[in-house]
């Protein structure tokens, strides 16, 4: 039967293998150059910190893939030849395939900074930049870490783990400030100074300096400071991995070029996940998906496809998460970062300034669009639900408590975040519904 | 399988901290030599020279950690240390807390000195002289109030954990420890009014009815009736309401030494699919094994002894020996430093077997589980103490619904996307199917 080639075995690899073989016997092959078994890559931070080891970080057993007949392979895929419909790898051997997906992820950023392959400078996405950083790491009296991205603030808090005083460079204003609203942007930064994180902000990476030994000795900034230290994380964002597919026929522009339908310009090849860059233009979507719930649903979506069900992607409501040392982040639907002509926003802080709600929601017609949350959990489904059926602010927040997810007798927040409502809108007052109570669920 | 090796990272102990390892070393010694001839001179000051550098020494290790850091989770390093990863230190607990159990079951006269520092403590509780049943009883709470500080400590951003943690130093101190205690003092029968049949199986026994009858005043025939009431009405009721966490996790004092002295241990819990099923084999096995000695007693006792002559008896006694003793003791307790914090209540108690059904068939408890936002760290599997692959079913979005889940609530605690929901809600669509 038709057998189908997988490239790479992260999240969208072996999803897009699971499902497939959900729906048929047909051959799989699942082909990665890192690891034996899948692992989970936002996971890596908690290895270096001690709060798992490797093994805990597999979603499935080692046995679980050959049960289910999904055969892994580890080698490195160096070519496709889609004429002949094989893949060559690194060991000399060919492999033929029926259909073939590229699922290759991302790489590190390098902007070209003068230093940047010293001894003591690297990024981190997979295992082998783990394993280097274990290495990097030893003896160290100071790290700089450059770009406040998510992977920057893991890195942070990896390093201050280990009890190595960070120097965090951000370009932005604030941190992360091209995503976050400045309120939110800054109640990340307070935080991240209460962990005694040297952050710079509005400060970008001119220079790495070596020592006499070939090792980073110190950073130079754009403001001419030099920063001595003996490691450097580049955190300034990833790219797409093309490398497999440069030398064939399949077309790429940053990413490997695909339809809605996750399908590249040659028939029977696929990408999707880290990897892929999508034609078309979605309004307020970013061509290129980064993120482990992407790829996923991608996986979920190529795998209809791939079955015979040829079904486009839809991302669905926007949403995303991240923890930023002990500060949970939830988003859902559109939040930008600048405030937008046409939308209004609500956004209360508690005091304490660890914890946040940002409703934003359209001028006009007064239908939600977006929630940030800092410090708090709400439920995906009912925040979907509410964008989705385009309800009112005034709604939302007299039906707030529904989506309150913080466990059990944690404090309530609806009362201020509607008492700020009703303080700054007298002639629309709300009232909340009811309070989430103990025994209450949506 | 992975060629990774972290090597021990360079980050020690504050100097503090180092004192009060060294204080609870030195109360560690000072135990030690009350088991000899030596502290019969002074019981009371050995007793202060070792209980009492135990405690501040662990105070001094504890109460820093308010200072150190920002409220967060704070696992880091766990899976370095040895004592806490099955290291030299982890296996030098084992030993210890295993040998202790064998000695307090089957050889207290070895411990007989030490009994004897507790005296003063149990004449002023109970009027009379300490045994080695009043010397564990104080050691077992001593750890339960002790870890429990610094499990709240530990977790004092989460209000779920500090309540649930103050409830099970509660009920440990009070009804595990205070209140058989000052029943004695008043010549009431000792009972214990937060275990009940099958966890503490003589409840419901022939022969301790018969004692408890025969108590003069009528308290005797109220602690039946509280035992009856307990095991065949409130357990079912409650854990319906709240599922079986009300008992496992807030009330019941082996679930309150595993979420205390237990919880630095937790993440060393296995979590194949292999262990399931042998904890599936041996659990119910024991509930059958505790539910047919009690019949049989029973039926003998109506007998008058006819039907098995002593055997029964003798099944009752191997029950108590092999179950009772080596099994929720000396494995229960002396594993926990390799193989989790509740090995007794995951592989062997009866008690939890009766909720556990009730929890997965009549109740309206789940951890539910949000969206699609997990991203399969696996931090919630790791820290799950009963050894749930929480994760399998949160990658999924399916709810979670486990016989063996004792509602802790720490994989919700743990998980840096915040996908995980201790619920209690209508049973009707509570078993969902996820994606
Ligand atoms: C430290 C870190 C933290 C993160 N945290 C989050 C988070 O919290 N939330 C979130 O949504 N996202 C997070 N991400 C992003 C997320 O991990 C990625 O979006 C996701 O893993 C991409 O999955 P993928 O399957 O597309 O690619 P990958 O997981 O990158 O898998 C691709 C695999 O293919 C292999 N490969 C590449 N080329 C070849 C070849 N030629 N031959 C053989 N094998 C090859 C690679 O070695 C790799 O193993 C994080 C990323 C990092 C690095
Ligand atoms: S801890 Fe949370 S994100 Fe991690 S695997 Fe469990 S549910 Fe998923
Ligand atoms: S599933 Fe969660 S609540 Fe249940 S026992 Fe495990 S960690 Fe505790």
């Amino acid at each position: 039967m038709d057998s189908l080639v997988i490239i790479g075995n992260g999240i969208t690899g072996m999803t897009t293998a699971r499902l497939v073989r959900k729906q048929s016997d047909r051959p799989i092959i699942v082909i990665s150059d890192e690891t034996d078994f899948f692992y989970s890559r936002p996971a890596l931070m908690y290895i270096f910190m001690g709060h798992m080891k490797f093994e805990h970080t597999k979603p499935y057993e080692d046995w679980f893939w050959e049960k289910n007949k999904i055969q892994l392979l580890r080698a490195t895929v160096t070519s496709i030849d889609t004429n002949a419909k094989s893949i060559a790898l690194n060991n000399g051997q060919t492999l033929p395939y029926g259909q073939l997906v590229i699922a290759t992820g991302s790489r590190t950023n390098k902007f070209g900074w003068p230093g940047q392959d010293l001894t003591g400078v690297q990024g981190l996405y997979g295992m082998r930049d783990l394993e280097l950083m274990e290495k990097n790491t030893s003896n160290v009296s100071r790290a700089v870490i450059v770009g406040g991205g998510l992977i920057g603030i893991e890195m942070a808090e990896m390093l201050h783990s280990r009890n190595i005083p960070v120097t965090f460079l951000v370009r932005e204003t604030n941190y992360w400030d091209n995503i976050l609203p400045q309120e939110e942007a800054k109640l990340v930064g307070r935080h991240i100074r209460e962990y005694g994180i040297d952050l710079r902000l509005g400060t970008q990476l001119k220079e790495i300096l070596p020592g006499n030994d070939g090792r980073v000795r110190a950073v130079l900034t754009d403001k001419g400071e030099e920063i001595a230290c003996q490691f450097v994380g580049l955190t300034a964002g990833v790219t797409p991995n093309t490398d497999v597919a440069k030398s064939s026929a399949i077309e790429i522009n940053r990413g490997i070029l695909v339809n809605e339908f996750l399908e590249t310009n040659v028939p029977g090849v696929y990408a999707a996940g880290d990897c892929a860059e999508f034609r078309m233009n979605r309004p307020r979507h970013p061509k290129i998906e980064q993120l482990w719930y992407t790829g996923r649903m991608q996986a979920e979506t190529l795998a209809k496809t791939l079955c015979g069900i040829r079904t486009p992607y839809d991302r669905g409501v926007w949403f995303n998460s991240a923890k930023f040392f002990d500060i949970e982040y939830q988003t859902y639907g559109f939040v930008s970062n600048l405030p937008m002509p046409d939308e209004e926003s609500l956004y209360w802080e508690h005091p304490e300034g660890k914890h946040c709600v940002r409703i934003v929601y359209d001028k006009t017609n007064r239908t939600v669009i977006g929630f940030n949350l800092f410090g708090i959990r709400y439920r995906q489904a009912i925040c979907e639900r509410w964008i989705r059926d385009r309800r009112t602010v005034e709604y939302v927040l007299e039906n707030l408590a529904e989506a309150n997810f913080d466990p059990e007798f944690f404090r309530e927040f609806e009362h201020e975040v509607i008492a700020l409502f009703n303080s700054t809108n007298p002639a629309r007052k709300v009232l909340l519904k009811r309070r989430r109570g103990l025994f209450q669920m949506a | 399988m992975q060629p990774i090796s972290i090597e021990l990272p360079h980050r020690d102990f504050s100097a503090i901290k180092k004192a009060g390892l060294a204080l609870c070393a030195v109360g560690f010694l000072f135990m030690i030599m009350a088991l000899m001839e030596v502290s019969r001179s002074n019981p009371v000051l050995f007793f202060m020279l070792s209980a009492g550098s135990m405690v501040t020494g662990a105070l001094v290790f504890i109460l820093p950690q308010l200072k150190e850091s920002p409220a967060g989770i704070k696992h880091n390093r766990l899976f370095f240390l040895s004592a806490t990863s099955r290291g030299f230190w982890g296996w030098a607990a084992a030993v210890f807390f295993t040998g202790f159990y064998v000695i307090l079951y089957w050889f207290p006269q070895y411990l007989e000195n030490l009994i004897r520092t507790t005296d003063w403590l149990s004449w002023i509780m109970r009027g009379k002289p300490a045994d080695q049943w009043f010397l564990y009883g104080f050691y077992y709470t001593l750890a339960v109030v002790v870890m429990g500080i610094r499990m709240i400590v530990k977790n004092r951003h989460n209000r779920y954990q500090i309540i649930r943690t103050c409830s099970v130093m509660f009920f440990q101190l009070g009804f595990a420890f205070l209140i058989p205690g000052l029943l004695q003092l008043f010549n009431q029968p000792e009972f214990y009014f937060t275990y009940f049949w099958p966890l503490k199986y003589s409840y419901l026994f022939p022969n301790d009815i018969q004692w408890l009858m025969s108590q003069p005043g009528g308290l005797g025939v109220f602690m039946i009736y509280w035992g009856a009431m307990m095991s065949f009405v409130a357990t079912p009721a409650l854990t319906y309401f709240f599922g079986k966490r009300w008992y496992c996790s807030w009330v019941c004092g082996c679930g309150g030494l595993a979420e205390t002295l237990g919880d630095p241990y937790r993440h060393l819990s296995d979590k194949s699919l292999w262990s399931w099923k042998i904890e599936r084999y041996l659990i119910y096995s024991v509930l059958v094994f505790v539910v047919m000695t009690t019949l049989l007693l029973w039926i003998n006792s109506a007998t008058q002894g006819a039907m098995f002559g002593t055997w029964s008896q003798n099944f009752s006694s191997v029950y108590g020996f092999y179950i009772g003793a080596l099994f929720s003791g000396v494995i229960g307790v002396g594993f926990y430093p390799l193989m989790g914090s509740r090995v007794w209540c995951r592989f062997g108690c009866p008690m939890a077997a009766i909720l556990g059904l009730l929890q997965k068939y009549w109740s309206r408890f789940r951890i539910t589980t949000n969206g699609g936002q997990c991203i399969s760290c696996g931090n919630c599997s790791t820290y799950c103490e009963m050894g749930i692959d929480v994760r399998a079913y949160a990658m999924k979005g399916q709810n979670i619904i486990r016989a063996s889940c004792v509602g802790c609530g720490i994989c919700s605690a743990v998980c840096p996307r915040g996908v995980l929901n201790l619920e209690n809600g209508p049973m009707e669509g509570r078993y969902n199917l996820g994606r």
